[in-house]
């Protein structure tokens, strides 16, 4: 039982399943799952759907804050990239040509890339702190969507491209695979290659790391690269889906709950130590509990609130202060001597 | 050449002053009507809010910090004055104190959780951004507009100074708040513990200073800016609305980093918000008087600022570590 607490995801399982034995309680219907037209129907299936855009930007925030960093700008990029794309498109004779479509994206994903890669020039080769360096792409970042879309918001009539976020490969939405795919190739490199061990150790300590032979400055140059990437694959995501580009809105407040997800997942924001898995879950937390409110008919503006009060409660919970004085709140009322007082702490 | 030697943190307060007379010689020889003290005026009456927030921000940033939350509980504010004013008729004598000392509470709230629990202040701001922007949803979806006599007073009161120009009310709050911050910052125990915690908490809490309860002061401070900015902006817009001063945060902390404060803490001066605030007021007004120019070229235009002086910041402390190696 011991080991179980101790566990680094025990925190956000127990938040995960709360949530949805709060659903099971008060409505069973949230678990159905209906199929029509070889297509899953369900808040589950909604949940996944929608939680992967937030997914793949939240795996990239991860690495980045592995490395001790943090990326303000995916909102940012997430709206260059669905401009991008769309402009692509929309310029193209035939807005349905496979070839265009595939330029189109190839040319997003580059884009966010190269954003990503002056993020981490800028953090590496600069010597900006990170939170500032990306700052600025993240100010900036909007400004040049609008300028690409010239402010308006593009619309275009592509079924090729508008499969990539809303259609359906065998019975699960194609940008589940997507997000599925990037994290299998995200836990593959980090866990199964020195490359994972690289980072942490980048973020332990940068300096120690360069003495130690490794090259922090391309591993850091990785992670803000992959984020950038993660993040323009999201805004495609996010623009095919409603097969348009909005350089004012797509995107909005995507850093945050990116940054929520990994924080919820147990990552630190100091860096040194990141959860893949953790993050995957706080991503599902956070997308269950929208979900939730919406199934629940609270009214959708409360969901602030809601959400508000959850970062909250699990940044409490993980904070060893917190813990120490809800603990001793609870002994208090029987008169303890300080040792006994710390046994108790220790066991719950 | 020593009486010629600049003093190695005033350069970014310099450069600031410099580009602000460039870019106000460049409108006024564009221009016509540019050259005037008016203009210059109208840039502390549209900017009066921002102003006092950037002033509260400035606070926690020097401390180390960040307070994401400002924009909302501007919001809030707005929101909060609107309903008491007009749906439940509350006298703005009552009101006006209410919004602050709940802007005060809420940043001391944040302020308490941060120091005391380790949590760190990015995300503690960031879900006091959610709880104020939501809590304005909670209490109306719409706009509120406010049609009390005394807000609209306050809204179209024209203070004339020599020379027949005019500032408005708020400019008179804001410059007030912002002596008080210089005096707080430079000239009281507080403030050089300030600096004492943004240089290194640590080395700070050695030396026997009150940590725990400057930090809570300074968020409480953050949060008061941020209600008395709620109240100067719903005497600009007389409405209270949840989308008021959606990503403020960011011009805000904008402001204080082209003021020259490091956002690592330690270093910087209110005064050099000022500036800031007032630059990026500059290029608002550059871009309107330009007229062809559209509205997200400010973004643009504020992004490379802050990399310029980003970079100036950085090749400063570099050199100032190489002469001291």
């Amino acid at each position: 039982m011991e080991r179980i607490r101790k566990h680094h995801l025990f925190w956000p399982v127990l938040v995960l399943v709360a949530l949805l034995v709060f659903n099971l309680l008060y409505d069973p219907d949230f678990f159905r799952i209906q199929v029509r037209d070889g297509k899953l129907y369900g808040n589950l299936i909604d949940i996944l759907f929608f939680g992967s855009p937030l997914a793949l930007v939240a795996i990239g925030m991860t690495l980045v804050i592995a490395t001790r960093g943090i990326d303000l700008s995916v909102g940012s990029v997430v709206a260059i990239s669905a401009a991008i794309a769309c402009f692509t498109i929309s310029k193209g004779a035939d807005q349905n040509d496979p070839g265009l479509v595939a330029t189109a994206i190839l040319l997003a994903l580059a884009a966010s890339a190269l954003l990503g890669l002056w993020n981490g020039f800028l953090v590496t080769r600069v010597g900006i702190q990170p939170i500032v360096a990306t700052l600025i792409l993240m100010v900036t970042g909007r400004g040049i969507a609008q300028l690409i879309t010239s402010g308006q918001i593009i619309t275009v009539i592509s079924p090729n491209y508008k499969v990539i976020g809303a259609g359906t490969l065998l019975w699960l939405p194609v940008s589940v695979y997507i997000a599925a795919l990037v994290f299998a190739l995200a836990a593959l490199l980090t866990r199964k290659t020195a490359l994972g061990l690289f980072i942490e150790s980048v973020g332990c300590n940068p300096t120690a790391s360069r003495l130690a032979g490794i090259r922090s400055v391309t591993v850091r140059l990785f992670a803000y690269l992959f984020c950038g990437f993660c993040a323009g694959l999201a805004g495609i995501i996010l623009s095919s889906n409603v097969s348009s580009a909005d350089g004012n809105n797509a995107g909005l407040w995507y850093e945050l709950d990116a940054i929520l997800a990994v924080v919820i997942g147990g990552t630190s924001l100091n860096g040194g130590r990141f959860f893949l898995t953790g993050t995957l879950l706080g991503v599902l937390i956070i997308q269950t509990l929208t979900t939730t409110i919406y199934s629940t008919g609270v009214p959708p503006e409360v969901n602030l609130v809601v959400k508000a009060l959850v970062v909250l409660a699990v940044c409490l919970i993980q904070s060893e202060g917190f813990r120490r004085t809800l603990a001793r709140s609870l002994v208090s009322v029987r008169p303890s001597h300080q040792r006994v007082e710390g046994k108790v702490t220790t066991r719950g | 050449m020593a009486r010629f030697a600049i003093k190695k943190q005033h350069v970014p307060i310099i450069a600031s002053t410099a580009l602000l007379i460039l870019i106000f010689a460049a409108g006024s020889l564009r221009y016509t009507g540019f050259f005037s003290l008016q203009v210059l005026l109208n840039l502390l009456i549209d900017n009066a809010f921002l102003l006092i927030v950037a002033v509260g921000m400035t606070f926690v940033i020097l401390s180390g910090g960040i307070d994401l939350s400002v924009g909302s509980v501007i919001a809030l504010t707005t929101m909060l004055s609107a309903a008491l004013i007009e749906q439940a008729g509350w006298p703005p004598a009552v009101v006006i104190p209410l919004v602050l000392a709940l802007g005060t509470s809420m940043g001391a709230g944040m302020g308490a959780i941060i120091h005391y629990y380790r949590i760190q202040p990015f995300i503690v701001t960031l879900a006091g951004m959610f709880l104020a922007r939501g809590l304005c949803f909670v209490i109306s979806i719409n706009a509120i507009t406010i049609k009390d006599p005394f807000y609209v007073t306050m809204a179209q009161t024209r203070v004339p100074i020599p020379g027949g120009n005019f500032i408005s009310i708020s400019v008179i709050i804001a410059l007030a708040v912002l002596a008080a911050a210089i005096w707080l910052a430079h000239f009281t125990r507080f403030g050089r513990c300030v600096y004492a915690i943004g240089g290194n908490e640590y080395s700070a809490l050695l030396m026997g200073l009150p940590v725990g309860r400057t930090k809570v002061l300074i968020y409480a401070f953050s949060g008061f800016c941020s209600a008395l900015a709620g109240v100067v902006f719903t005497f600009y817009m007389l409405s209270g609305y949840g989308l008021h001063a959606l990503g403020l945060e960011l011009d805000t902390i904008a402001a204080v980093v082209i003021g020259g404060t490091l956002l690592t803490g330690g270093v910087g001066y209110v005064f050099g918000t000022f500036l800031g605030v007032m630059l990026q007021g500059i290029i608002q007004t550059i871009i309107s008087f330009e007229g062809t120019l559209s509205s997200w070229w400010t973004k643009i235009v504020i992004g490379v600022l802050l990399l310029l002086f980003i970079l100036l910041q950085r090749l400063l402390s570099s050199r100032g570590e190489v002469r001291e190696a």
